[in-house]
């Protein structure tokens, strides 16, 4: 039993070195912005300063790369999420020869590296006249986050119920309303779970939109540029701000899954 | 095919799932590929000679990659970094997703699946650049290391690999824990049970039970890892110098500094190949098919 006991206190004991090697980055990054030092660093501290949320705050360009990550992460969610919900349905009716075919060919652009999607969509457009910018980050975001959707809401539907909406047909409802009564609030889920990821995935992208953005700037290339030209701890703040904004999202999201999970079980 | 889907959803909705699947895979995933293939084997011309006597295939492109002493260098130490990234992000994940998948109770699970995500929710480059500040010159790592008298002067953590290497550990792990979990969560808890009954030491029921069982998510974790490493520019990037450049960086010079698109378009390709090959290795080395992956 005690060697037993051992690998219980030392996978505890694992865990928790994982975690603080996870963390600490995190939090060193956070400290540093209270630093009153142009470098940011937690040491030597100089003074505890707010200065660089102001610094921030005035910085137009941030601002501005701010607005187009918005604008893009919407434009991939406005793409992306018909044509993974598309290409999830065809999945799950289509049975055939090349199913394994199209599963195989959706699933390539995850396993193509990030800046090979962006330089094969550069190329290809350009040959079509359209130079980078925000349209072709979308066209080249939207090449595998479609994929990410598409996974989601294949899951989702290999539970699905093919009766229930055999009975809708033998009720008398038409396609339409199947569609519209039956697969989509089943599938509300999965759509908005696969909506936020999507936005997500595209607001944090770096590799693919790096080789498509054009003259345009997003908030990760903007931090990039950041980092190696003209680093100050507002780059800081910024990291900062978005930690607290994820963590919140991610407790809200974790209470509503769990108030749903209740309410579930509940009705089981 | 389409009569599979007209039978459920009817004839317009069908229009609109196939032309939305279509626009995806041809226009988006299909035909940019193609091109870039086509572009690779093509000189660099200027506008006027295109269609003129110089435009013809060529594997020129490609004799500068295998001539290009540097280049060559650097591309076969991308393979290894991130086969080496690879071996180490396994490593450090195996024992978390173990414990996940087969010793947490239901609330640890909930918990530290949260805490997984929560890093893995802020970007790449803000996770880099957060070990940009602990691995540099005059950063806390160096200060602590003089502190405690293990070093008499500063490391210049960046200057090397090293600083890339930490770096996209950090940056992956999460690719690699949940397929992990994924798998071994599968495992019947009763089989490590009767093997340590029958006298089966830790590593023995890990080699011969648990990892077994867990191969499809070890494939899947290793090719995701080794491919965001070797396609990684932004890591390289932040953590790397001059001299310690990565793959994905000398492509992106060929197309933004050398001006060279076709040249930039012929590495591009050499490195989905290896992706690719790599895909296939791993694929024959676990005795894996693509459906396995990604579920």
């Amino acid at each position: 039993m005690t060697s037993q006991r051992l690998m219980y206190w030392s996978i505890r004991f694992y865990l928790v070195v994982f975690f603080i090697y996870l963390f600490t980055p995190l939090v060193i990054m956070s400290v540093a912005t209270f630093n009153d030092s142009r470098f940011p660093t937690i040491w030597p501290w100089r003074e505890t300063t707010w200065r660089w949320f102001g610094e921030l705050a005035n910085d137009g360009a941030m601002w501005e790369a701010l607005l187009n990550s918005f604008i893009v992460g919407l434009g991939v969610l406005a793409l992306a999420v018909p044509i993974g919900v598309s290409a999830g349905l065809f999945l799950s009716t289509y049975e055939g020869k090349a199913k394994n075919f199209y599963y195989s060919l959706m699933l390539s652009p995850l396993l193509t590296p990030g800046v090979i999607i962006g330089i094969s969509t550069l190329i290809f457009w350009r040959n079509l006249g359209v130079s980078g910018g925000i349209g072709l980050t979308v066209i080249a975001q939207t090449t595998f986050i479609a994929a990410y959707v598409m996974l989601m809401v294949l899951a989702r539907l290999q539970r699905f119920d093919r009766t229930l909406e055999r009975a809708a047909y033998s009720l008398g409802a038409t396609h339409t309303q199947v569609v519209r009564r039956v697969l989509l609030p089943y599938l509300k889920p999965a759509i908005i779970s696969a909506a936020v990821i999507a936005f997500l995935q595209s607001f944090e992208n770096y590799n693919t939109t790096l080789f498509v953005r054009g003259f345009d700037t997003t908030l990760t290339v903007y931090i990039a540029t950041k980092v190696r030209t003209g680093l100050t701890p507002a780059v800081n703040a910024l990291g900062l701000i978005m930690i607290l904004v994820t963590v919140i999202l991610a407790v809200a999201y974790e209470v509503l899954r769990r108030r749903e999970q209740k309410k579930k079980d509940a009705l089981d | 095919m389409i009569k599979q889907l007209t039978a459920r959803f009817g004839g317009p909705m069908t229009l609109v799932v196939l032309l939305l699947l279509w626009f995806w895979l041809i226009v988006l995933v299909l035909l940019p590929q193609l091109i870039m293939i086509d572009y690779s084997f093509k000189p660099n011309l200027i506008p006027s000679q295109l269609g003129g006597p110089e435009d013809v295939y060529t594997l020129g492109n490609y004799q500068t990659l295998v001539g290009n002493d540097i280049h060559r260098t650097i591309f076969f130490k991308t393979i290894w970094s991130s086969i080496l990234v690879t071996l180490l992000t396994l490593m450090v994940s195996y024992p978390v997703a173990y414990f996940l998948a087969q010793l947490a109770t239901a609330k640890q699970v909930m918990l530290i699946a949260l805490l997984l995500v929560i890093p893995y929710w802020i970007n790449e480059i803000l996770r880099t650049f957060s070990w940009y500040l602990i691995l540099s010159f005059q950063g806390p790592l160096n200060a602590l290391l003089l502190g405690m008298g293990f070093i008499d002067r500063p490391i210049r953590f960046l200057s090397g690999d090293g600083g890339v290497l930490i770096g996209m550990v950090y940056a992956y792990i999460l690719f690699m824990v949940f397929p992990l979990y994924n798998a071994i969560e599968s495992l019947d808890n009763n089989q490590v049970r009767a093997a340590r009954n029958l006298g089966a030491g830790l590593i023995r029921i890990h080699w011969r039970i648990v990892i077994p069982h867990a191969k499809p998510g070890i494939a899947t974790g290793c090719i995701m890892v080794f491919m965001l490493a070797a396609g990684s520019y932004a890591v390289p990037a932040l953590l790397g110098s001059p001299g310690s450049r990565w793959f994905t960086q000398i492509i992106y010079n060929w197309f933004f500094e050398g001006g060279n698109w076709n040249m930039g378009a012929a590495y591009a390709f050499v490195l989905l190949i290896l992706c690719i090959g790599f895909i296939a290795a791993i694929m024959k080395v676990f005795r894996i098919g693509l459906g396995d992956i990604g579920k």
